[in-house]
């Protein structure tokens, strides 16, 4: 299994971090150098942390699958979409893994997922905007 | 740039990148955690909208590694919030900053289980996903049922249900309790069903955990699993979206591998049939491509079958496809598939017969070792030290060395280690190894510790041939400008101990040997100075006559380090100078050193103790593995009959060892004998022996002790020992002894467990190890025989002839008539079956040991057994069989009493192990057991064989047994071998005493459809 994912950029800032199994602060602040998988996709390392025995070369296309969903979210992703958007691969990270697992491997399955959440929130947000304008037409 | 789509969170976080160094980070952080705080203190004013902006800012806080320990509370009730985005923002920021530890989190175990058990599906998911995270064992306990509810629900759609299996997959693992085993094996079989690929690869993922832990249950999920990988594998019903560069679904391809790897065999021919051709497929299909993403793919799909491969022990032919592939990738430009490679080829060391394919590929293997990736070298390393043999020693073993000289630093110990122990375990020559050890102290004398160097020694006292070699070796490192000071110590040892065979070489008169060792006395420390005043005396010893300025340059240094503040070299001075003082009787106390006892390297025990990663140490414990099934490692027992082992024999001078060149009187010979005859060495006493050999072992090189306790025995013991100790010793290594060596562990039940399983140790003495390793195929079976020597003297006269009965074809391949000194060979048998018998074949084996001539007579284990091929038959074609085969000859029965007391499972387990397949719920009796299988012989088709047994609960010693077949001597032979196994495994050798056989006419078949009643009918 993955015991957790953190994206990490050239400079060493952290972009992301999921931890699948408990850690304290101070194992969490010690394992960010001692990582086992990893990718680099421009400035950005991807990284997981596996079991001895787990088969490496899954993960690492774990790791591309992973990119390539948010490639698709964002449109030719880059490092600034992660920084200002970290909501946003946090959820597409739980659509693609949960305990430490693969969930799902198609892309257009975690896509549609993703969009209907989006539409969920908007259409809240449309709704909260269309009673605050109601109650401000009956206060009027 | 797309923002978060708060502005109060997009600012904080540009305010963060825009810092310039980590403290003004930290302040800024310091002041936003301040200014949540008091926000979160009066949060009646809080909106949705802020609540959910603060959480976010702790969340990105905590992601850039600060210690958020308050605000938890806040995160957690907006789990319960009734929209969807302030609820989706409690889970997710929830399951970040809090872990299955925290006590915050059982707050929210009520609404968490609200949500699953709730109608609303997008609520459903975000709270299976939270417990899937982080749930812990409480979750467990109250969440399991609704979560096993949903999974298996047909109403709830794949995304609902992908979630709970992975989610339950977590639960799983936090108390395996909350899986009932009983009722969720067939539902987990269910599962496996499932058209739709998410689901089913959450599915799998789940099952992988369940089997790991207990694969007995989950049985019937492993034809589904085959089924899946060849849905794959095949492409055939997978939608384009679950293709990941052309390959279907590779993750869920490698979990169903992995699935497969929990089961120990797959007993099923066509279940295994099926998996094999689907494996083959993959094997073959694979290539090295251009795109990286896609060689990854298809090569984390490929190694998984390799590791399903080496699991299911597949036959020869795979195995060699499979480290051709292997052979391949190390090849490759792609570091990442040459370091699997590399590691792949290194686990198939486990397998047998694959090694000679390994070797081919060992110069590509060679020019890994200087691949520019650390870690790659490190696997190359692992491989050449696995795959290592008396045949390709020498070129490894050079191949290290020479590399030793450029290896970074980091990987010198290990080099040198690696070396030291392939030299000393596979050397072709002694002088071979006395050359390596040399060049490696040479090389690396850092890292060459005394393990090392006192095993050297132990060789070259053990073997007179060696000596003369070894101190010419010692001589020439002295000549070299700057030697390690290991170099030091063990030519200055060497030479004192054997210079004097050299006396009539240039540069080696006993003057020039010490004043070029004492040349290094200044640079030495303290611990190698008492190795340099011992050599002296030896030196002084044999010149003989005595060289009156030779003895005064070192009486001198004897009595300058009389005062010595160290004490052990102080001891030494005093005592040397004393004992040469007294003339001839030097000699007799200073003798050479007589031979050390046989006994594991204890350099290879280190290195079977030495915590390395994972992969080295698999290669380690291979070794050790091999070491045992090689038995190249003679350790101190003794043989349980007391008999002596040569080993103690030799520990005593035979007077023709000493007839060297060097001009010793008679005298000087039978005092040297003298001085051993302490030990009485035939028979020795009973601790005599191993008192005085540990006394000579390790001890005696480290130096001081041995040599003070070995001067006090002769003091003590003196010279009249000689007369007699001289007959005893000219008795006793003459006589040939016929068999008076104990086998170690028991013939008769190594016999009885061959037959059970195909490889394991046919025969074992202190000098020998017979090996078997067979491989069965319809009629004909292939054996090969390892006879592995355990000693550092060569086995000769080795003979092995084969008595075959009737009834079986056997043809050994040539035996070699000496093995090397711990080496092993291989000798193949073939063997064909022309008919049913219980006759068994005998191998009559001798080979000479020094003065030991042994010969045994062992059973070979191609029994009946071993030509059976388990098929599984249903109640369909089980019953018109059984009624066709209508009595004797064709079926017979009989009481059967005396048998050993067992569960019908343990022997269910003994009917599977001699191969016949036992049919699950085909005899609706619980107390009975029926099973079949195929016969195969030279001279008839596949005989099916079909097998009921009545046992009675309340008597476990008696049962009923029939046996039908299309053939009467195979009916007879299969019941009596049955039989055999019921009553006498493992001890009894004795036949059993023979019940009288009832055949009983069988009752017309009665037109029942209750299988029962046929079978009783039937009877």
């Amino acid at each position: 299994m993955i015991h957790f994912v953190l994206l990490i950029s050239r400079q060493g800032k952290v972009r992301l971090t999921k931890w699948y199994s408990p850690y304290t602060q101070k194992e969490r602040t010690k394992v960010i150098q001692e990582l086992i998988v990893y990718k680099r996709y421009a400035s950005l390392y991807f990284c997981m942390c596996i079991n001895q025995d787990d088969n490496e070369l899954e993960t690492l296309e774990i790791i591309h699958h992973y990119v390539e969903i948010l490639d698709c979210y964002f449109g030719s992703v880059c490092e600034l979409h992660l920084i200002f958007n970290f909501p946003k691969a946090y959820y597409i990270l739980d659509e693609l893994l949960i305990a430490g697992e693969l969930q799902e491997s198609s892309k257009k399955t975690i896509a549609s997922l993703i969009v209907a959440q989006d539409s969920l929130v908007e259409a809240a947000k449309e709704q909260a905007s269309s009673i605050s304008n109601m109650i401000a037409q009956a206060t009027k | 740039m797309a923002m978060s789509g708060m502005r109060g969170l997009s600012v904080f976080i540009s305010d963060i990148r825009n810092c310039q160094n980590k403290e003004l980070e930290r302040l800024r952080v310091d002041k936003e955690l301040g200014n949540i705080r008091t926000r979160f203190k009066n949060e009646k004013g809080l909106t949705p909208y802020e609540k959910k902006k603060y959480v976010w800012k702790m969340l990105y806080i905590y992601m850039l590694g600060y210690d958020v320990d308050f605000g938890h509370m806040e995160a957690v009730s907006l789990i319960s919030a009734p929209k969807y985005p302030e609820k989706q923002v409690g889970y997710i920021v929830t399951s970040c900053l809090l872990n299955e530890n925290h006590d915050f989190l059982r707050l929210a175990i009520n609404a968490v289980r609200n949500d699953i058990i709730g109608r609303n599906e997008t609520f459903q998911c975000l709270a299976l996903t939270l417990v899937g995270n982080i749930g812990g064992r409480e979750f467990a306990e109250s969440l399991a049922p609704d979560v096993q509810k949903l999974l298996t629900s047909s109403s709830c759609r794949p995304l609902v249900r992908k979630k709970a299996a992975l989610c339950l997959l977590r639960l799983f693992r936090k108390n395996p309790d909350v899986v009932n085993v009983d009722g969720w094996s067939d539902r987990m079989a269910q599962l496996l069903d499932e058209r739709d690929l998410g689901v089913l690869t959450s599915s799998m993922s789940l099952l992988v955990a369940l089997v790991s832990n207990n694969h007995d249950s989950y049985w019937s999920c492993l034809p589904k699993c085959v089924k899946t990988l060849e849905r794959l594998a095949r492409n055939q019903d997978v939608p384009q979206e679950y293709t990941y560069y052309g390959i279907p679904s590779p993750w869920l391809q490698v979990k169903t591998m992995r699935a497969l790897q929990y089961f120990p065999t797959i007993e099923d021919p066509n279940t295994r049939r099926s998996l094999f051709e689907v494996l083959q497929r993959i094997l073959m299909g694979t290539d090295v491509v251009k795109n990286v993403n896609k060689n990854n793919a298809s090569h984390a799909v490929l190694f998984e079958a390799l590791a399903l491969v080496m699991h299911l022990d597949a036959e020869k032919e795979m195995m060699s496809q499979c480290v051709a592939l292997l052979g391949k990738f190390i090849a490759v430009r792609e570091p990442n598939i040459r370091y699997l490679g590399l590691e792949n080829m290194t686990r198939m060391l486990m397998v047998t017969d694959v090694q000679d394919i390994i070797k081919r590929h060992q110069a590509q293997i060679i020019t890994s070792l200087k691949d520019p990736d650390i870690s790659i070298r490190r696997r190359a390393l692992d491989l050449l030290y696995g795959m290592c043999d008396v045949s390709n020693a020498k070129d490894i073993v050079e191949e290290l060395l020479q590399y030793l000289s450029t290896a970074d630093f980091a990987m010198r110990e290990e080099l040198s280690l690696k070396a030291a122990i392939l030299a000393e375990k596979f050397a072709p020559d002694l002088s071979w190894y006395v050359d390596v050890i040399l060049q490696l102290i040479d090389k690396a004398g850092d890292f060459v510790s005394d393990d090392i160097w006192f095993r050297v020694v132990q060789f070259v006292t053990n073997n007179e041939d060696l000596q003369p070699y070894a101190a010419v070796k010692a001589r020439e490192y002295l000549d070299k400008p700057a030697i390690h000071e290991t170099m030091v110590k063990v030519s200055a040892y060497l030479l004192g101990e054997y210079s004097h065979l050299l006396a009539r070489r240039p540069g080696c008169s006993p003057k020039e040997i010490f004043s070029i060792i004492h040349e290094k006395l200044p640079t030495v420390s303290t611990s190698t100075v008492p190795i340099l005043l011992s050599t002296y005396a030896k030196i002084l010893m044999h010149t003989q006559p005595p060289e009156p300025e030779l003895q005064n340059q070192i009486w001198a240094i004897f009595s300058k380090y009389e005062s010595c503040i160290d004490v052990e070299i102080q001891q030494r001075a005093v005592e040397y100078f004393a004992l040469s003082r007294k003339g001839a009787a030097l000699m007799d106390i200073l003798a050479e050193m007589p031979k050390f006892p046989e006994r594991q390297s204890a350099l290879i025990k280190k290195a079977e103790d030495t915590e390395a990663d994972t992969a080295e140490q698999s290669a380690i414990k291979l070794r050790a593995q091999q070491q045992t099934s090689n038995a190249l490692v003679v350790t101190d027992q003794r043989p349980a009959n007391g008999t002596p082992a040569v080993n103690q024999l030799s520990l005593v001078k035979i007077p023709s060892m000493s007839n060297v060149d060097h001009d010793l009187g008679d005298q000087g010979v039978t005092q040297t004998n003298g001085t051993l005859t302490v030990v009485d060495p035939q028979p020795p006493t009973p601790s005599g022996g191993d008192l005085l050999g540990d006394l000579l072992g390790p001890l005696a090189i480290e130096g001081p002790p041995a040599v003070s306790v070995l001067s006090e025995r002769n003091l003590v013991s003196g010279v009249e020992g000689a007369s007699y100790a001289d007959e005893r010793l000219a008795i006793a290594p003459v006589e040939e002894q016929a068999n008076t060596v104990q086998p170690i562990g028991n013939i008769e039940e190594r016999f009885h467990a061959l037959c059970l399983k195909d490889s394991g140790v046919l025969y074992e003495d202190p000098y020998i190890q017979i090996g078997i390793k067979a491989e069965w195929r319809a009629h004909q079976g292939r054996l090969v025989l390892f006879l592995g020597n355990k000693n550092t003297a060569p086995l000769v006269s080795v003979q092995a002839l084969i008595l075959p009965p009737s009834h079986l074809k056997m043809e050994l391949s040539l035996v070699p008539e000496t093995i090397p000194p711990r080496a092993q060979v291989q000798c193949p048998l073939e063997v064909v079956n022309l008919g049913p018998s219980r006759d068994v074949a005998v191998l009559d084996f001798s080979y000479k040991f020094g003065t030991y001539v042994v010969n045994v007579k062992l059973r070979l284990p191609a029994v009946l057994n071993k030509f059976l091929q388990p098929i599984s038959v249903s109640a369909d074609e089980f019953f018109p069989q059984w009624r066709s085969l209508s009595g004797p000859p064709l079926k017979l029965q009989e009481v059967v009493r005396g048998v050993r007391p067992m569960s019908l499972m343990e022997m269910a387990n003994l009917f599977n192990s001699l191969r016949l397949m036992v049919c699950q719920g085909l005899d609706p009796n619980p107390n009975n057991l029926v099973a079949s299988t195929t016969f195969f012989s030279d001279n008839t088709r596949a005989m099916l064989c079909l097998l009921r047994i009545e046992t009675d609960p309340a008597d476990r010693t008696q049962l009923r047994m029939t046996v039908a077949s299309g053939d009467p001597m195979l009916t007879f032979e299969l019941k009596e071998f049955i039989k055999e196994q019921l009553i006498s495994i493992p001890t009894a050798p004795q036949a059993p005493a023979p019940v009288p056989t009832q055949a009983q006419p069988t009752k017309s078949p009665t037109a029942s459809s209750d299988p029962g009643a046929m079978l009783a009918g039937l009877l």
